[in-house]
């Protein structure tokens, strides 16, 4: 006890005239806030993570949650989080885990990033009445066509084409495995993701039977583990994913604790029930850029070259020579995933300080394909920190071809972005196997949510071309020219290739 | 056909202008010269810009002739620049990687040049033609060249009506790259993909103007990949993803595969463009025909241009008189 208690990080109150006694909190609550006692309800504001289920069911707007009630002594540089984490490993020995992405508080580029519109010189185009075209195919392009033109007139196409993902919005849903995240909240997101017309990934975990029938949506992943990788589920994949990294732990390999390896779980995944799943941080059979070819190759060839093989890495200081290397190994896509990639476990130290920008890293891998001349050759994906439509307009002017979303997907299925995933009690459902959890998760419901979402988004980035005075989605991609940087360096402007504001 | 004509109907539609740029090119005015390019060059200062030039040119092949093109002042023109033709044949054993030797060559000359910006400045680089352009009127252009004294079997002319760059010479229209010439009337607002793209393949655009892409473009696609000129029109403006699912399935392959491959070639915005080498004149405009086009005929003769009124100024008995949809070629060949 030489730590003792620290500040309260919340401060749960019920306002006792408003409160009914529904006892609605205390259902809700899976952190032990709330308990009965008596006539009433007491709290235990120390258990509280801010998750917001409670607010959410109170039917009176009873509940209120304050912030940081007390705080440490104020310091500049012995900030609250530090000294925690400090208590926290002088109790345990241990490395701290988190959840979610980043939380320190750098920049973000892409709230110094403005978009272009038009004025006088060229139209804008009125989405409402025009064609506006945001259909994306993902993978391996020809860098030009063999046509024959025949003497009748008719052009006879002599190049045989890759396959390609079509996707009728450049908004995927990105990896999110089924352990991290429960099978409710995962086939939410894949029905949203059928509907809409794009795709969504399995994560390391494996493909859930009951998911089968939305397969021809779903990105098998193939990670360091090869978890719940066989034939039956390549073959079952639209694409295949090579997981080389991810940006919320950039370096080490995924972690689902044993406790939430339950049984169904564990035949997903191919492990013994309770057991931690813990991958290798590198791939044991990777260890070269030749290497990861032949896993690529491998891939290809066990699915009769019928789908494309993307590569996912984490956002680090070299990922344009790295994806450069990947673009050479036969894949059709790389997935970019930026320092503020969410993650339902992963260490502290990694998430907040290992990686960079997924703005400055698909800057970077965009303009080093350019300049090899490989651009053609892959897909650019980009994820980590995708917010809104604007970001997604944003990172595809800096060169992506589509995004993967995460945590924004999460977020409309309820998720409150409290970090505390790694631990199994998500109130909402999402990021729990706890079978009363995960109940409270509907589906179709949350599908439609997801689906508003996407479809929200695909309106607002028709209307930001629109205004730009572009209708194919194509004209934006790379178009650097169409965005200006605002009170950025001018080290970070070269590197994204934009003018500074009134240039 | 003398360039009297031209002159007038391209003056028909000053008000398109603002008297900061105008230029002409005219195919077969150099039939002496016929099998060497013919290089144009605005010189800022042919004392000190002549000599490095000429070092170049004859490091990479032979000056066969050179004179100073003539021009005669004109009260609203000042001569800012002093034009000079080069009849140059270059050295192909100097590039033997390559397939088409002569046309790389005289392409990285133009490249190297121009976007070095020593006081020189390649505008015309093909055979038996020649770009004559500057910053004035129509009429003042035309005039300060004599346009009136070349003879040529195709012409594309233009007035200019400056936005992303100020009246400069270099900026007027036609912009040319070997046999290549373009106009343009719009504004490409996807030229900040355009421009990355076409720079992969070893181009420099110099002249800080989105038209001297769609010279490039032309260059990649028809010289480089062998297409038609019908299905590199069809890559800058290609048909939507809409009509391409209606179609039979052999066309369907073909669209999509235009698209995937030369997306980035894709031109987005308001344009009327005009193209021609020595065989062919192909006029078209964006996907949705933002910018005005018309095209008429008189015998074999083909005219194409923004305003109907500027082809009668030429020839008043014009029939099949068209307006093309958006996005749908109009292409004139010539077969010797």
């Amino acid at each position: 006890m030489s730590i003792g208690s620290t500040p309260l990080k919340y401060r749960v109150k019920i306002d006792t005239e408003r409160c009914m006694q529904c006892k609605r909190c205390i259902e809700n609550c899976s952190y032990g806030v709330f308990r009965e006692e008596g006539d009433g309800i007491q709290i235990q504001s120390r258990n509280c993570v801010a998750c917001h289920r409670c607010l959410a069911f109170c039917p009176r707007d009873a509940i209120e949650i304050e912030e940081k009630p007390g705080d440490y002594r104020s310091h500049p540089v012995w900030t609250r989080e530090a000294r925690e984490a400090i208590f926290n490993q002088a109790k345990t020995g241990k490395i701290v885990l988190a959840g979610m992405g980043n939380a320190l508080p750098y920049p973000i580029i892409f709230d110094r990033l403005l978009l272009d519109a038009c004025q006088v010189t060229n139209p804008s185009i009125d989405p409402l009445r025009e064609p506006m075209e945001l259909r994306t195919y993902i993978g391996k392009k020809p860098s030009s066509l063999d046509l024959r033109h025949l003497e009748n007139g008719d052009v006879q196409l002599c190049t045989k084409l890759s396959p390609n993902l079509q996707i009728e919005t450049p908004v995927m849903i990105g990896h999110m495995s089924y352990g991290a995240i429960s099978l409710n909240a995962q086939t939410a997101l894949v029905k949203a993701a059928s509907r809409i017309g794009t795709f969504m990934g399995t994560g390391e975990g494996g493909l859930h039977e009951s998911l089968y029938p939305y397969q021809d949506h779903m990105i098998v992943q193939v990670a360091s583990g090869r978890f719940g990788v066989d034939i039956n589920y390549l073959e079952r994949g639209a694409a295949i994913e090579i997981k080389i990294g991810q940006g919320a732990k950039p370096g080490i390999g995924g972690h689902l604790p044993g406790d939430k390896v339950c049984a169904d779980i564990s035949c997903t995944r191919m492990i013994p029930e309770g057991s931690d799943a813990i991958s290798p941080a590198p791939h044991h059979d990777i260890y070269s850029i030749e290497d990861l070819k032949q896993l690529v190759r491998g891939l290809k060839e066990a699915t009769e070259w019928k789908k494309p093989v993307f590569v996912k890495i984490a956002a680090v200081h070299n990922s344009a020579a790295i994806a450069a290397g990947i673009a050479r190994s036969g894949a059709d896509a790389v997935v970019v995933d930026g320092f503020r990639g969410g993650s339902g476990a992963t260490p502290r130290v990694f998430r907040d300080h290992v990686g960079i920008p997924v703005e400055a890293a698909v800057a970077s891998v965009d303009a080093k394909l350019r300049q090899q001349g490989i651009r053609n050759e892959v897909s650019i994906i980009a994820s980590g920190g995708i917010r809104e439509s604007a970001d997604v307009a944003k990172i595809i002017c800096l060169g992506a071809d589509a995004v993967y979303i995460g945590t924004s997907a999460l977020i409309a299925m309820g998720c409150r972005v409290c970090g505390t995933c790694y631990r199994g009690t998500c109130a909402w459902g999402i990021a729990t196997q706890k079978p009363e959890l995960v109940a409270r998760l509907d589906p179709e419901v949350n599908a439609v949510q997801v689906e508003n979402l996407i479809h929200g988004w695909t309106l607002e980035l028709a209307e930001l071309m629109g205004a730009a005075g572009i209708n194919s989605i194509e004209s934006l991609r790379g178009n650097r020219d169409r965005l200006r940087g605002y009170m950025l360096d001018e080290g970070l402007m070269n590197v994204l290739d934009v003018k500074t504001v009134g240039a | 056909m003398d360039g009297s004509k031209i002159r007038e109907a391209l003056a028909s539609m000053d008000e398109r202008g603002s008297g900061e740029g105008s230029g002409y090119v005219a195919y077969g005015i150099y039939p002496d010269y016929k099998e060497y390019y013919a290089l144009h060059v605005f010189f800022d200062n042919i004392r000190e810009h002549k000599v490095p030039l000429e070092d170049l040119l004859e490091k990479w092949g032979m000056i066969i002739h050179d004179e100073q093109i003539k021009t005669y002042e004109q009260p609203g023109l000042r001569k800012v620049h002093t034009p000079w033709r080069y009849f140059f044949r270059p050295n192909p054993s100097m590039m033997p990687k390559s397939t088409s030797p002569e046309e790389d060559i005289i392409t990285s000359l133009v490249m190297k040049v121009n976007s070095e910006r020593n006081g020189a400045l390649i505008f015309s680089s093909g055979k038996n033609l020649g770009v004559f352009k500057a910053a004035g009127w129509p009429e003042d252009v035309a005039n300060f060249y004599r346009i009136q004294d070349y003879k040529g079997y195709l012409w594309l002319a233009h007035n200019r009506y400056p936005t992303n760059t100020a009246g400069w010479w270099g900026g007027a229209h036609p912009f040319n790259l070997l046999n290549w010439s373009v106009v343009h009337n719009g504004e490409i607002t996807s030229y900040g993909t355009n421009r990355r793209y076409i720079e992969s393949f070893g181009y420099k655009c110099t002249m800080h103007t989105d038209t001297e892409v769609v010279a490039y473009l032309i260059d990649l696609l028809v010289r480089k990949h062998g297409l038609s000129e019908e299905m590199a029109v069809r890559a800058f403006a290609p048909p939507f993803w809409d009509e391409i699912d209606r179609m039979q399935k052999k066309d369907q392959e073909l669209n999509r595969a235009l698209r995937l491959a030369y997306g980035p070639a894709l031109m987005n915005g308001p344009f009327a463009i005009c193209v021609a080498k020595e065989n062919l004149l192909c006029g078209f405009t964006d996907r949705i025909k933002l910018r005005p086009l018309v095209a008429a005929e008189s015998g074999d003769r083909l005219f194409i241009s923004s305003e109907e009124a500027a082809i009668r100024r030429i020839d008043d008995d014009v029939t099949n008189i068209r307006m093309p949809g958006a996005g749908e070629p109009v292409i004139g060949r010539l077969y010797a």
